[in-house]
This record gives C-alpha cells, structure tokens and sequence, in this order.
C-alpha cells in the first residue's frame, strides 16, 4: 500500500468512521434513561474506601 | 524454580553488564552498565538469601505499600526537580552560575533537561503510577492485578529516571525535547511500560464495580497513548550495541513533525489526561461530592482524546511543515479549548454547594486553583496556536511562561493536593500534621507561580516585538543581546518565584513528613472556620 491511497483512506473512510464514533458516544451519553446509571457510576468513589468489595456478592459490601 | 529463574536471570544480566562496561565506547554507557550491573548484582544477592523461604500467605487487601513508596518518590523528585529548575533559572540571569569547574556536566545546557525530565517524568510520572494505583483498587473494588508486578513498575521506572537523569548530565542524548533518553534506556522503559499496562488493566478487567469509573478511562488513555507516542518517536538504530549514540530512523520536516506529534500528546496525554484522572477522584472526594455531571465527564473525556492528538502541527508554525498541516493542528488545537473548559467546569461545579469549603479547607483550596490554572493555561494555549500570535510568541519566553503556569499551576498544585489526601489515609492517621502549613504552601506556591507568569508574559512578550522591530529603512533596530539584557529584571523576578514554589514544596514535605512518621498527635478538637 503506497502513500497515497493509505492518504486516501484516511481522509474519506477513516475520517467518517472516526467523526460517527465520536458522535455516537456523545448520542449513547445523553440517551434517555442513562441518569440513574451514571448517578451510579458517579457515586463509586464513595465505595469500598478501605477493603476490596467481598467476593460472594458485591451489593451487600456497599456501604450505607 | 522461580527462585532459580530469578537467580539465573540476575547473575547473567550482571554479567553482561558488567562486559558492556568493558566495552563502553563513551563515559555515559559505561556508567549505566555499571549501574545495571551494581543493581543486578544486588537483586541476586537478595534472590540467593531469599531463596526457598516460605511465601507469605496471599494478601487480599488493598496493596497500598506499592502507593506509599510512590508518594515517597513524588516528593522526593518533586523536591529535586524544583530545585534544579530554581537553580538553572538564576544560571539565566547570572550566566556565572555556570561553574567553570562543572563545565560539561553542571552548565544550562545539561541541567535543563535534567530539570524537564525530573518535574515531568520522575515527579508528574511517580505521581500519575501511584495514584492511578490507588484510584483503580478503589474504583474496582479489587486488589491490584498481577501480585508483584506493581511493584516491578515502580522500581524499574525510578530505575529509567536514575538512568536518564544520570545520561544527561554526560551528554547522552538523542535531543528531542521530553524524549531525551538515548536507546537502551527507551527499551527499558517500554518493558516497564508494558508492566504498568498488564498492572492497570488486569485490575480493571478484575473489577467488582460493573462501571469503569471515568478516572480510570483518562488514565488507561495516558499509559496506551504514552505507550504508543514512546515507541514511535524512539524508532532509532544504535550506532554500536556498547555505544548510547543512536540513528534517527526518520529525517528532516518528517522528524521534526513526529517529534512534536510526540511532545504534544506528551503534554495531552501524560500531564493532562493522566491528571484529570486524578482530579475526577480526588476532587469529589476531597469535596465529598460526586462529580457535578457524569455525562459531562463522559463527554470530556470522549472529546479530549479525539481532538488532542491533532494539535501537536502548532509547534511547526512557519517552518518546512505544509501549510495544510499546521492549519489542521491550529484548529484543532482551538476547538481543543471547548473540551477542556467543559472538564475545568465540571471540576469547579463538583464543589457547588460545598463553596464553604475553600475556607476552611486549604487542601480542596489548593485543587481548586489547579482547575482554575488547568482552565487559564488552556485557553491561552490555543490563542498561542493561531499563526498570527505564533508569530509573536515563538521563541519567546513566553512560550516558557504558558507551560509554567500548566505545569506548576495545574501539575504541581492537583499533585500536592492528591498528596495531602493521600498521606493521612495511607499511614492510617486522622489528618494532617498541620492545615496552618498546608495554607502556607498555597500561598507561597500561589504567588511564586503569579511571579513566574507574569514576568514571563512581560519578557516573553517584550523580545518578541524587540526581535521583530524595524526602522524606516527596515533594518532590525534591535541585536540578539540587546534582548538578553532587557530580560534581566525579569530573569530575577522569575527566580524569586522559583523559590516560593521551591520553599513551598519543602513546607509540603516536613508536614507529610510528621503526618506520616511523626508522633501520632492526639484528637484536636474541631477549629472554627477563620
């Protein structure tokens, strides 16, 4: 594969694979219903401060 | 048998260490052959009395002795990387610190790459393992991956750091700008490099918490993207196997291109990604609050990396570069600046409801300047990008001042912060030694930085319209050292500033000091808000 149509790919195919995953992952962030997922997600620094999460089941190791 | 592997694989190193430093073909090579030699030398001796002990019993807690002795090297290196740049900063204005008996070893030239490789690589480095260490067993509810393997990380990187830093003050260098180490040096790093990526991601894939929390996406971002830059801004062929001279593999605008690809991405990626992982957990944390949007961080981070990695065309403004190349990386260095004030707001707003914080806590006060310095330095890198103002600003000290106010504002501050939450939770006590001093370390590293900045503005933009001031005929009105000693004011000025951040850092490490291996001080009692 000479230069050019490496060049070709990348700014045609490449460019537009590139530019819809990006807009994608912005779409899939705000979908409706992601808020108590990332209400979740955020509130993880707030767990398991001290120990490893038990092995048998997780939830029951969350604090409060 | 692994007793045995370890034993055999020591000895031989050490022996062809100590063959290279027959061998050497320059004083460099042959002290880090000595070097290697002494350490393997070492490891083998302790393999041999450590050999067919019983194990001890498998751990399953949090494996925090690897964190502690990276906040130890932080500080360490911290301490050593200020100071030098103090030093090589007064070695600007006063050209006789340039000693006539260190010539060669203890001139600018030598010491100012020893100064950027120790702030960024051994202090911002040992900062962004360790606590990327601590931030992914918290957030994956999980030991660390790999057993000992973390702690191969940390010893072999501080072992890349003693050789570079040792290599440049004996002139092995391949000169490119943060990609100073020559070869050998290079390989090694990515062997530990790889190590840290197995370390971090076995933990993640490991991980108790269903979500990969956003922190750990910025740093696992940093170590594949590091990864990545490293190895193709190293492709060199040596000169001799006993030699650290080395071949470029590429040349001319194609090099110089792949250079600032690499040295771009090392600010995006190694001083920006990596620290905003540690500002997406200390700062709910310190704040005891979640992040203001979890959506906005998603987004942050999705944007960051996708525009970051095109800005790097910029630092070849007006040279052999295609024009199209370095218009690409101008604007997208521009559109750079939506992402980056989004992740600066959703930092500040973490605190919305908690303002009352930064009076009584200067620990949160001090994370909270480095989101503002985060926010300054990225605005005005972007306006740096445009041609126009390239144009004034190349060159300049300018230049010198905007990586300053990114790298002690943001780097440094983010880091002592994550420092003082680190310290008291790693030794098991109940605070700090003293908040009194932690104020005092804000304040002096505070004002040395506001020092620095703006005497760099001030000089930066001074010689650049010197250097471009023409008469009615259109001669240069101005020479070369007609700049040099118009900046000697501010030269001096930024000097002093050094110093604050430097007697900052030394306040810094006798509190952590006492918090850490002082006396346990009994429960004070509740202070009142000043």
């Amino acid at each position: 594969m000479d230069y050019h149509i490496f060049r070709e790919i990348a700014d045609s195919w490449a460019l537009l694979a590139l530019f819809l995953f990006f807009v994608g992952a912005i779409l899939f962030v705000l979908r409706p219903g992601s808020r108590p997922v990332h209400q979740d997600a955020a509130s993880v620094v707030f767990r398991n401060e001290d120990a490893p999460a038990a092995d048998a089941n997780p939830e029951t190791e969350v604090k409060q | 048998m692994w007793d045995w592997v370890k034993i055999i694989a020591f000895g031989v190193i050490a022996l062809f260490a100590a063959i290279a430093a027959n061998f050497a073909r320059d004083l460099a090579y042959q002290v880090h052959a000595l070097i290697i030699m002494a350490v393997s030398a070492g490891m083998f001796i302790w393999s041999v009395r450590s050999a067919g002990e019983a194990k001890p019993a498998v751990e399953t807690g949090y494996m925090d002795g690897v964190v502690r002795y990276g906040v130890i090297a932080t500080t360490f290196w911290g301490l050593a990387g200020f100071l030098v740049g103090t030093f090589i900063a007064f070695q600007l204005a006063f050209p006789a610190l340039n000693f006539e008996f260190l010539q060669g070893y203890g001139n600018f030239g030598r010491l100012r790459p020893l100064h950027t490789s120790a702030v960024i690589f051994a202090f911002g480095g040992n900062a962004l393992i360790a606590t990327s260490f601590y931030i992914v067993q918290r957030t994956s509810a999980v030991r660390l991956w790999g057993g000992n393997l973390a702690w191969f990380v940390f010893w072999g990187y501080n072992l890349f750091i003693v050789l570079a830093a040792t290599g440049y003050l004996m002139g092995a260098t391949q000169s490119k700008e943060y990609a100073e180490p020559e070869w050998y040096v290079d390989l090694w790093l990515t062997i530990v490099w790889v190590a840290y990526l197995l370390v971090f991601l076995g933990t993640i894939l490991k991980r108790k918490e269903p979500h990969i929390y956003v922190a750990n996406w910025f740093f696992l971002s940093f170590i594949v993207t590091i990864a990545m830059l490293h190895i193709v801004n190293n492709l060199v062929v040596p000169v001799s196997i006993f030699g650290s001279r080395s071949v470029q593999v590429m040349a001319g605008v194609q090099d110089a291109m792949t250079q600032w690809w690499y040295g771009h991405n090392a600010v995006g990626f190694f001083l920006t990604a990596g620290f905003l992982g540690m500002m997406y957990y200390f700062v709910p944390k310190q704040a005891e609050r979640p992040v203001y949007s979890y959506k906005l961080s998603i987004i942050h981070f999705w944007a960051l990396i996708f525009l970051y990695i095109w800005a790097g065309p910029h630092h070849l403004h007006y040279t052999a570069l295609p024009d199209w190349a370095s218009t690409l990386g101008m604007v997208f260095s521009i559109i750079l600046w939506m992402p980056s004030w989004g992740g600066m707001i959703n930092g500040l707003m973490t605190l919305s409801g908690a303002w009352d914080k930064l009076r009584t806590d200067p620990v949160i006060r001090m994370m909270v300047i480095s989101i503002g310095f985060y926010g300054m330095s990225t605005f005005e890198g972007p306006m740096m990008s445009i041609r126009a103002v390239n144009s004034l600003s190349h060159y300049t000290d300018w230049t010198i001042g905007h990586v300053h106010s990114g790298a002690l504002g943001w780097n440094g501050m983010i880091t002592f912060g994550a420092l003082y939450f680190l310290t008291p939770r790693l030794w098991n006590r109940d605070g700090l030694y003293s908040l009194r001093l932690v104020s005092w370390h804000f304040w002096l590293a505070t004002i040395g930085i506001v020092l620095y900045a703006a005497s760099m503005w001030v000089t930066g933009i001074m010689e650049g319209l010197m250097w471009r001031e023409v008469d009615a005929n259109g001669f240069l009105v101005n020479t070369f050292a007609d700049t040099v000693a118009a900046k000697f004011p501010m030269y001096v000025a930024r000097g002093m500033g050094g110093v604050l951040y430097l007697l900052g850092a030394l306040i810094m490490t006798y509190n952590l000091w006492m918090t850490a291996f002082g006396k346990k001080m009994p429960n004070a009692a509740a202070v009142p808000a000043e």
